[in-house]
C-alpha cells in the first residue's frame, strides 16, 4: 500500500499559559488516506481544533508540537516555516467555520481566486486563473456569472461554498474542515456536508472533517476518531464505531445526544477536566460509570477493540475495560470516588 | 395532557404583525440594498393553555426571536395582539406602555440563547440573579440574600454560597445559563420564553439543562415558549410544535401528529436534513435547493416556494425564481456554453422581479430566437421542474421572449388531522 496521505503518531500540542502549560493534544495518533474522510469529534475543548491547525502548521507562538507528521511519506515537522507555509494551500488547506470573517468585503469572488492562485502560482495567467476557478465553483454549485460579484451579494451558504472552492482550488492532498457547518442552518448544513463527502471522492482528497455533531460524523465520514481530553480515545470505521461502540465515553457521548428517536435524557456527570492538570491514569476516570480502582493510577494504551495491537482498518480503543487481562485482579473493582455535584459541572 | 380544553389559556397570540422599517443606511445604499419592510412576525396566531410547552422552530431568520421579545413587549407589535392571563386577569401586552409594561415583565421572563452575553462579566452572580427583586420589588438585605440563595439553589447552583461572590467567567456554559435561569425564574413568572436556551452548550452539557427546564416547570408551574432550530429538543420537550417560515407560521400541532405525520413539504424537509447518528438509518435525500431568501423581499405566494420539491402551479412562481433555474442551470453546463448563453440573455437583471409577467430580451449580440433555445433547453433538461407548471405562458415577441406566471392561491393555516397546515398541496387534498 502507498503511502497514507497524513501519517501522524504521538502527536502532542502544548500551548505555553501563565498559569503553566495547557496539553491541549496529548499523544495522539491517526492517519488518513486519499479519499477518505476522518472525522474528529469531542466536546468544546477537547483539542480538535489544535489538531487541525497542528497539522496544517498554523499553531499559535508559544506553542509546541512534536511527535511524527508526514504527507505522503515526507516529514513535515522537519521542514523549516518557509517550507511548510509552501505546503500550506498547496498540499495542505483548512476550511473555516465563519467564512464572512475570512472572505475580504472589498474584494470580488475572482480577485480571492486570482490571489489564492497567485500566491502559489506567480506566473499563472488570467485566463488560467477564471478556468481552473469556474471549474471547481461550478462542481460546488456557483453559477460563472457570480464570477464578479462580492462576498456579501452571497447568502451564507453559498459564502461557505465559496470558501470551500477557495480551499480547493489549489487540489490540496488533504483539507481540515473546522466545524464547516456550525454557523449553518439544517437544510444548508445537509447540503454542504453532501458536497464534501462527493468532493473527497472526485478529487480523491484526505479530509479531516472537525465536528460536534455526531450526526455528521455519520452522515458524512469513513472513519471517525473521539476526542476526550487531549486524547483519541477511540477511533475506527465510523459505522462500526457507532453502532458498537467501546469506550464509556463513545458510549455515554452517543447516550446524552438528543436525536429525534430520544425518549428520555441522559447526561455524563461532571465536566471535561482542565488540561493544565488533567486526571492521573485515563483522563476520563473521574466521569466514567465504569471506572476500576486500576483505571485512577494507570494511563491505558491503545489497542485494537479485542485487545491486539492497533492494525490498519481495526477499531482501536484507550481504555482498560477492553484490556482487562493486564488489570491487576485487585485492581479490578469499581473505582471509589466522591459524588459530582453541579458545581463540577459544565 | 396539557391540550385539555379544560386548562386556562395563557397566552393567546391573535394576528400578531411585527414589521420593520428597514431606513437603509448609507453603506447598504451603497452596497445596493434599499430600505424596505421585513415582515419578522407576519400575521401569527398561537394559544399556549397554563402548563403547556409550546416549541417555535425554524431556520434563522424565520422570525422567532422576534415573535419571543414581542411576547415580552421587548419590541413593539405593528398589529394583533398578545392576551396573557394571569390570575384570572387578563391583558393586551401589545398595548402595554411603561410602567404597566414593565410590571407585566414580571410574569414574563426570557432566557437567552447566550448566557455569556446575557451576564455582565463586571457583576457577580448574586448581584445579576438578585437584580430583578431589587428593581421590582425593591428588596434588600437579607430578604434579598434569601430570594437569591433559593433561586440559585432550585437551579442546581448549590451550595448557593459557593456561587454567590462568583463572577461569570468563573461558571462553565451551563452554569452560567443556570444562574440565566435563576434569574428570570426569581420573580415568579408564569411563562417563560426560552430562546434556544441549550444550542451554545455543549451536547452533554444540554440534556442537563433541559432536565433543569423540566423540573422547574412541574415545581413552579411554568408555561414554556421554546424557541429552537432544533427539531430533535422541540421533539422531546414540547407539547405542541409551529414550524415557522420568514415570518409565518407553516404548520402547528401537536408534537407527536408534527413527527409521525408532517405534512408541510416544509416540515418535511427539515426532519429528513437531521443528520442521523444512526448509520443503518440513514436514507437517499432529496433536499430543498437554495436557502432562506431576502426577508425584505419575500417570495410570492408561499414563500417556501422556490425550494420546495412539491410545489404546484399555483404556489406563487415569478420571474426570479426563473433567474435561479437559469444560474443553476449554469452551474452544470461547460464554460464555454455559459460564455455563449451568457452573451445572448445578459446578466438576466429584468428578471429580478416578481411581476407577473416578465420580457426577456436578448443583448445586443444575441436573438430573441436564441434566448427562446435557451430557455427549451432547460425545460428540456427537467421538464418536471415544478417551475413550469406556473409557467402560462412562453411566447417569442419581436422584443424578446416573455413569460406569464399563474396567479398564487390564497396561502392560510387550515385544519389537517390533528395539526393545521399552510400549504396549497395539502388543502387541496
Ligand atoms: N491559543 C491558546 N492558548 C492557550 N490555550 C489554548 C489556546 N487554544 C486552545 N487552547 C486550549 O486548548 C484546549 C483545546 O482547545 P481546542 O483545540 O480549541 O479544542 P476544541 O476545538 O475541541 O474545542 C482547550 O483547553 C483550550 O482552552
Ligand atoms: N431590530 C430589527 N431591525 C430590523 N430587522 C430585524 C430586527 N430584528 C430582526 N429583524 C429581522 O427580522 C427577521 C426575523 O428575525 P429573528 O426574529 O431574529 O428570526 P429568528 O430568531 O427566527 O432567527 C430577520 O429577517 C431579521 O433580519
Ligand atoms: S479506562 Fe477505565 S476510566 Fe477510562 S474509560 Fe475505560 S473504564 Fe472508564
Ligand atoms: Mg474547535
Ligand atoms: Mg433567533
Amino acid at each position: 500500500m502507498s503511502d497514507p496521505t497524513i501519517y501522524a503518531q504521538h502527536i502532542r500540542i502544548w500551548y505555553g499559559t501563565p498559569a503553566g502549560p495547557v496539553r491541549a493534544v496529548d499523544d495522539v495518533s491517526f492517519s488518513i488516506q486519499n479519499g477518505e474522510i476522518l472525522g474528529l469529534v469531542g466536546e468544546s475543548g477537547s483539542g480538535k481544533s489544535t489538531i487541525g491547525r497542528g497539522l496544517l502548521g498554523l499553531l499559535p507562538p508559544g506553542s509546541v508540537m512534536d511527535g511524527e507528521l508526514a504527507f505522503k511519506g515526507e516529514d513535515l515537522l522537519a521542514l523549516d516555516q518557509k517550507e511548510r507555509f509552501k505546503r500550506r494551500g498547496r498540499d495542505l488547506a483548512m476550511i473555516f467555520q465563519e467564512p464572512l470573517t475570512r472572505l475580504n468585503p472589498l474584494m470580488r469572488v475572482s480577485e480571492h481566486f486570482t490571489e489564492t492562485l497567485r500566491t502559489h502560482f506567480p506566473k499563472i495567467s488570467d485566463a488560467e486563473v477564471e478556468k481552473r476557478s469556474l471549474d471547481v465553483l461550478q462542481v460546488i454549485g456557483i453559477p460563472p456569472s457570480r464570477w464578479k460579484a462580492y462576498p456579501h451579494e452571497f447568502s451564507g451558504g453559498m459564502r461557505q461554498r465559496i470558501m470551500i472552492a477557495l480551499a480547493l482550488v489549489l487540489r490540496p492532498a488533504f483539507v481540515v474542515a473546522d466545524e464547516p457547518t456550525t454557523a449553518l442552518d439544517v437544510l444548508v448544513e445537509a447540503q454542504i456536508i453532501r458536497i464534501l463527502r462527493d468532493l473527497a471522492e472526485q478529487f480523491d482528497t484526505a479530509l479531516l472533517l472537525i465536528t460536534h455533531n455526531l450526526g455528521i460524523i455519520a452522515e458524512a465520514c469513513d472513519r471517525v476518531a473521539v476526542m476526550y481530553a487531549g486524547k483519541i480515545v477511540e477511533i475506527g470505521d465510523a459505522r462500526d464505531v457507532f453502532s458498537d461502540p467501546q469506550h464509556p465515553y463513545t458510549q455515554e457521548l452517543l447516550r446524552s445526544t438528543i436525536t429525534l428517536t430520544t425518549d428520555g435524557l441522559h447526561s455524563i456527570p461532571g465536566a471535561p477536566p482542565d488540561l493544565i492538570d488533567p486526571p492521573s491514569g485515563c483522563h476520563f476516570h473521574p466521569r466514567c460509570p465504569k471506572a476500576m480502582a486500576h483505571c485512577a493510577v494507570a494511563e491505558p494504551p491503545v489497542r485494537n477493540k479485542r485487545g491486539g495491537k492497533p492494525e490498519p482498518g481495526t477499531t482501536d480503543v484507550a481504555c482498560w475495560i477492553n484490556q482487562l487481562a493486564d488489570v491487576p485482579e485487585d485492581a479490578r473493582g469499581p473505582l471509589e470516588r466522591g459524588e459530582i455535584s453541579v458545581a463540577d459541572e459544565a | 395532557m396539557p391540550t385539555k380544553p379544560d386548562i386556562p389559556i395563557a397566552l393567546d397570540v391573535q394576528d400578531l404583525q411585527v414589521y420593520f422599517k428597514l431606513r437603509g443606511s448609507g453603506l447598504s445604499r451603497l452596497l445596493g440594498k434599499e430600505g424596505g419592510t421585513v415582515k419578522a412576525v407576519d400575521h401569527v396566531s398561537l394559544r399556549l393553555r397554563r402548563g403547556e410547552v409550546l416549541g417555535l422552530v425554524g431556520e434563522s431568520g424565520s422570525g422567532k426571536t422576534t415573535l419571543g421579545r414581542a411576547i415580552l413587549g421587548l419590541v413593539p407589535a405593528t398589529g394583533g395582539a398578545i392576551e396573557h392571563t394571569s390570575g384570572g386577569e387578563s391583558v393586551d401586552i401589545s398595548k402595554l406602555r411603561g410602567r404597566a409594561l414593565r410590571e407585566h415583565r414580571t410574569k414574563v421572563q426570557m432566557i437567552f440563547q447566550d448566557p455569556h452575553a446575557a451576564l455582565n462579566p463586571a457583576m457577580t452572580i448574586a448581584t445579576q440573579v438578585g437584580h430583578p427583586l431589587v428593581i421590582h420589588q425593591k428588596l434588600r438585605g437579607a430578604e434579598l440574600r434569601e430570594r437569591v440563595v433559593a433561586a440559585l439553589e432550585s437551579v442546581g447552583l448549590a451550595p448557593a454560597e459557593q456561587f454567590m461572590g462568583k463572577y461569570p467567567s468563573d461558571l462553565s456554559g451551563g452554569q452560567k445559563q443556570r444562574a440565566v435561569i435563576a434569574r428570570s425564574i426569581i420573580l415568579n413568572p408564569d411563562v417563560l420564553v426560552a430562546d434556544e436556551p441549550v444550542s451554545m452548550l455543549d451536547m452533554s452539557v444540554r440534556a442537563k439543562i433541559l432536565q433543569l427546564m423540566l423540573d422547574l416547570k412541574h415545581k413552579l408551574g411554568l408555561t414554556y415558549v421554546y424557541i429552537t432550530h432544533d427539531l430533535a429538543t422541540a421533539k422531546f420537550f414540547c407539547d405542541r410544535v409551529a414550524i415557522m417560515y420568514l415570518g409565518k407560521v407553516v404548520e402547528i400541532g401537536p408534537t407527536d401528529e408534527i413527527f409521525a405525520n408532517p405534512r408541510h413539504p416544509y416540515t418535511q424537509a427539515l426532519l429528513k436534513a437531521i443528520p442521523d447518528v444512526d448509520p443503518a438509518k440513514q436514507v437517499p435525500r432529496d433536499l430543498p435547493r437554495g436557502e432562506i431568501p431576502d426577508a425584505a423581499r419575500p417570495p410570492r405566494g408561499c414563500s417556501f416556494h422556490p425550494r420546495c420539491p412539491l410545489a404546484r402551479a399555483e404556489c406563487g412562481w415569478e420571474p426570479r425564481d426563473l433567474k435561479a433555474l437559469v444560474e443553476e442551470h449554469w452551474t452544470r453546463v461547460p464554460v464555454d456554453e455559459y460564455e455563449h448563453e451568457h452573451a445572448v440573455v445578459g446578466g438576466l437583471r429584468e428578471l429580478n422581479t416578481d411581476a407577473k409577467t416578465v420580457l426577456v430580451q436578448p443583448t445586443r449580440g444575441g436573438t430573441v430566437a436564441e434566448i427562446f433555445a435557451m430557455f427549451t433547453k432547460i425545460r428540456d433538461e427537467n421538464p418536471d421542474e415544478p417551475l413550469w407548471s406556473g409557467v402560462t405562458r412562453i411566447e417569442q415577441t419581436p422584443d424578446g421572449v416573455a413569460f406569464d406566471f399563474a396567479e398564487p392561491a390564497e396561502i392560510a393555516l387550515h385544519p389537517a388531522g390533528s395539526s393545521e397546515v399552510a400549504c396549497v398541496r395539502v388543502n387541496a387534498q
